[in-house]
């Protein structure tokens, strides 16, 4: 039976172009790029190529490009390195409840050491209130961290006009675009930001190695300390064949950027359309027009996600949930739960996320498998009124219809 | 992550519905913790249970302990199937992930509780 992958969100297979790209330098171009020698020089070169590769794609400049080994690495360097920086000014970082844990983990742990957090709420889509940025922001502020893109939801932040507040009032801003690259337009000019986040393995690149873009002038206390890297910003022998597929990853992601963000929402949309159709009692979790083209994030009234995504799987589906059963913990997830989901929808949300392999005949067949996977699921819960009773979903809460 | 044992209860859940008009009922979890489960029982004149049906909204886990627990109970008179714990269900399904024992291994308790309201609705 075919594989279909739909959870692109979680992680995504290494394109081809840029496994050809990286795997010379998994073989014979071993060497250091800080060496002097002929086996240094030969691969310090595609480390600098690559970081071209990656300011390009963000509209930066190449030395403003620091490489890391993932997203939760330029998160955690960006808050803490700043938080450290800037610790004569102030103290207050302004964030969002629907951040990423590589943000909002990263901030619990800064309150801790004495650091003051705003966690900024957001509504019913899951988009935070400019005003209430504006309002939040105090004389201490060193930092304003607000993700691009919500990996769970795909709902899109108001990027400019947050990097307009920022510059209004010169507080730094840094945002977390691991799920906007190649997805949407990122653009560091545009978007006024002074620090962003990028990880491989969410376009094509293997696990284990990111990006963060520094502004130039920013200045940052390093997160990880020893050798003179990355012009002391981050210590450690460079990972050579990651950075040089990363790169690669950020050149081929912004490639055709509209063309491709046009198909995966198109099929996305379709998928929506289809389920919605198809399926009673079901509600969709994000902004309608400002989200991620290939994300759809749906809750199925009256089932548990984890035992919808096992019967997805026997199917060869892939697709991920928000309930508590998947995320680890005992709460289902924290961004549906500050969107104000009830929680028993948090439950049982899915997330289906595109990606450019997805093809029309993928979304056939889900839309072929689910409805009555659902369906058996919803017979077998107690709290099912079943088909007959009439209910609406009202802002997530299904009542009986009159 | 599951046994074989448990997939095979989720995926082909064993004694799934109501029954109608039940000696005993019990439900135990609540939708916000993500599990509910529901247990009817049909009592004979010896107190032998001589049928067991469940609903259940949850993951895999609640599903498949579910399923196991009316297969265990069965057969059993209401004081052995008193006995019956979460653990021995949990066993019997060649155990389940550590994180899944606590929240989503209630069978047993939906059981018991279902066998309180027999007793209680019977005066016994
Ligand atoms: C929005 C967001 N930020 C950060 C991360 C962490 O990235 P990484 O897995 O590379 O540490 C992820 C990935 O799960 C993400 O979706």
């Amino acid at each position: 039976m075919k594989q279909i992958y739909l959870d692109n969100n979680a992680t995504t297979p290494i394109h081809a172009e840029v496994f050809d790209e990286m795997l010379p330098y998994l073989k014979e171009q071993f060497g250091n790029p800080s060496s002097v020698h002929w086996a240094g020089r030969a691969v310090r070169g595609a480390v600098e190529h690559a970081r071209e590769q990656v300011a390009q794609a963000i509209n930066a400049s190449p030395a403003e490009i620091v490489f890391t080994a993932c997203g939760s690495e330029g998160d955690n360097y960006a808050i803490k390195g700043t938080v450290d920086a800037l610790k004569k000014k102030g103290n207050h970082i302004i964030t969002t409840k629907v951040e990423h844990p590589g943000v909002l983990e990263v901030c619990t742990y800064l309150e801790k050491t004495g650091c003051e957090v705003t966690y900024l709420d957001v509504d019913e889509n899951g988009m935070i209130d400019l005003a209430e940025l504006e309002a939040a922001i105090t004389e201490k502020t060193v930092l304003i961290s607000i993700m691009w893109a919500n990996n769970e939801t795909g709902t899109l932040s108001p990027i400019r006009e947050i990097g307009e507040i920022a510059k209004k009032h010169k507080i730094r801003f840094h945002s977390d675009a691991v799920q906007a690259l190649g997805k949407v337009p990122v653009d560091v000019q545009d978007g006024n930001v002074d620090m962003l986040v990028l990880s491989g393995h969410k376009i094509g690149a293997p696990k284990g190695v990111g990006a963060i873009y520094v502004r130039r002038g920013t200045k940052l206390t390093p997160f990880m300390h020893g050798g003179h890297q990355e012009r002391h910003r981050r210590a450690g022998t460079h990972n050579v064949a990651g950075i040089v597929a990363m790169g690669k990853a950020c050149e081929l992601a912004v490639q055709d950027l509209d063309t491709k963000a046009e198909t995966l929402k198109k099929l996305r949309d379709k998928l929506e359309a289809g389920i919605v159709a198809a399926v009673p009692e079901t509600l969709v979790n994000g902004h309608p027009t400002e989200r991620l083209p290939n994300t759809l994030n749906i809750s199925f009234a009256y089932i548990e996600g984890e035992s919808l995504l096992l019967n997805l799987d026997m199917k060869n589906i892939a697709a991920s949930s928000g309930s508590a059963c998947t995320s680890g913990s005992l709460e289902p997830s924290h961004v549906l739960g500050a969107m104000g989901v009830p929680v028993e929808l948090a439950h049982s949300s899915t997330r289906f996320s595109l990606g450019p392999e997805t093809t029309d005949e993928d979304i056939d067949f889900v839309l072929q498998e689910l409805p009555p996977i659902v369906q058996r699921l919803r017979d077998m819960s107690p709290i099912y009124p079943g088909q007959d009773v009439k209910t609406q979903c009202c802002t997530g809460n299904c009542c009986p219809v009159e | 992550m599951y046994s074989d044992k448990v997939m095979d209860h989720f995926t082909n859940p064993r004694n799934v519905g109501e029954i109608d008009k039940a000696d005993g009922v019990g439900e135990v979890g609540n939708a916000s913790c993500g599990d509910i489960m529901k247990i009817f029982l049909k009592v004979d004149d010896k107190g032998v249970i001589e049928d067991v049906k469940f609903k259940t909204f949850g993951c895999g886990a609640a599903i498949a302990t579910s399923s196991m627990v009316t297969e265990m109970a069965i057969g059993k008179t209401l004081a052995e199937a008193e006995e019956l714990t979460n653990e021995a269900v949990a066993e019997a399904l060649d155990g389940l992930p550590s994180q899944k024992m606590h929240c989503s291994n209630l069978a047993a308790d939906a059981l018991h509780a279902a066998i309180k309201n027999y007793r209680e609705t019977h005066n016994l």
